[in-house]
């Protein structure tokens, strides 16, 4: 099968809204297929990533796991936009996986890159 | 050229399923091929045939169907978010136990693989969505 | 790249992180994007600003929808879904910032 770069660029917090838990299963089926995947964190995205979700109180089911489960999937191009962590008091300290902390400039750049750019 | 469109929102909140289906119409009148829409997150809630918009507005479910029965359009609605959203076909509602089905004409229920396939095979894919 | 953008400037930093991105090409403004492409809005100045990167576009019946077709700022090129579909075809890729 071809393989493609498939870009998956998140700006959504969790839990607010549902974009980032339905974003990251289309991720694994990405990854299923065997394509090029990588995913981008912008703007609210980047809280996706912030460790320690405890999301008993609100009766949803946390997600935080998946993203450790993704290099299980050959899925290791975590990008995320130094800009908005700082703007958010946050560093890479702060996430739950190993991620590469880049310009909104560089990113921009791999997003030229890619075949398919998927955003929710 | 091959034209892969995913809709995440639902219609009437949000202008995505709109929008999208005015760029679907234009691109059809363009002379290219849709490869597939494809509904995701809310946007499966365009596949619901039991919608009944006043008589002064657009029907957005009826205007896909129309357009996928006029143009052999696939228009696939997502299995899990179709499920947790219940949009239902037979094979669904004897599956998960349901006493009826609401997925309108044109439109089908698939996995997520049906997107990323999309991705693939067509030269551009547009997201319309919030 | 296509950027296509579909929100206000004024309520959502959804163009401006486009713009940050700088991934130049053309940015298409739809739904409510099509707001900052209007002479006097606070966000005018910055998409003057980055002219010489992007080649600018509004989708014509937003603007319409929203009584703005008459306002559109300078430089900014209006076109119609058939226009919205060249651009995607003319680009290689398309990123909607949602």
């Amino acid at each position: 099968m071809t393989t493609k770069k498939f870009m998956f660029v998140n700006r959504k917090a969790p839990y607010g809204t549902v974009y980032a838990l339905e974003s990251l299963e289309v991720v694994l089926i990405g990854a299923a297929f065997e394509q090029d995947v990588s995913l981008a964190f912008l703007d609210d995205g980047v809280y996706q990533l912030k460790k320690g979700h405890q999301t008993k109180g609100i009766e949803m089911k946390g997600f935080e796991k998946t993203y450790g489960a993704l290099d299980d999937y050959d899925v290791n191009k975590l990008y995320v936009d130094e800009e908005s962590l700082a703007a958010r008091g946050l560093t890479a300290d702060d996430l739950c996986v190993p991620v590469e902390v880049m310009s909104r400039a560089a990113i921009g750049k791999l997003m030229e890159e890619q075949d398919v750019l998927l955003s929710f | 050229m091959k034209l892969a469109i995913l809709v995440n929102e639902g219609p009437y909140t949000h202008q995505a399923s709109d929008s999208a289906y005015q760029f679907t119409k234009a691109a059809l009148a363009r002379g290219h091929e849709i490869f597939r829409v494809f509904f995701y997150h809310d946007g499966v809630n365009n596949a619901t045939r039991l919608t009944t918009p006043p008589q002064d507005d657009r029907n957005i479910i009826n205007r896909w169907s129309k357009l996928a029965e006029e143009h052999k359009l696939d228009m696939v609605v997502c299995v899990a978010a179709a499920q947790r959203r219940g949009i239902v076909d037979e094979g669904e509602a004897k599956r998960n136990g349901k006493d009826a089905t609401n997925l309108a004409p044109g439109f089908r229920i698939s996995g997520l693989g049906q997107l990323i396939e999309a991705g693939i095979q067509a030269d551009r894919t547009v997201v319309f969505g919030d | 790249m296509l950027n296509i953008v579909n929100k206000s400037p004024l309520d959502r930093n959804t163009l401006q992180t486009c713009l940050d991105a700088g991934t130049g090409g053309a940015i298409l403004l739809i739904e409510d994007g099509v707001y900052a492409a209007t002479r006097g809005n606070a966000f005018e100045s910055k998409l003057k600003a980055v002219q010489g990167n992007y080649k600018l576009f509004a989708l014509g019946p937003d603007l319409d929808a929203r009584g703005v077709g008459d306002r559109v700022s300078d430089g900014v090129t209006v076109v119609d879904y058939a226009g919205f579909v060249d651009l995607v075809t003319e680009y290689k890729t398309c990123q909607s910032w949602l």
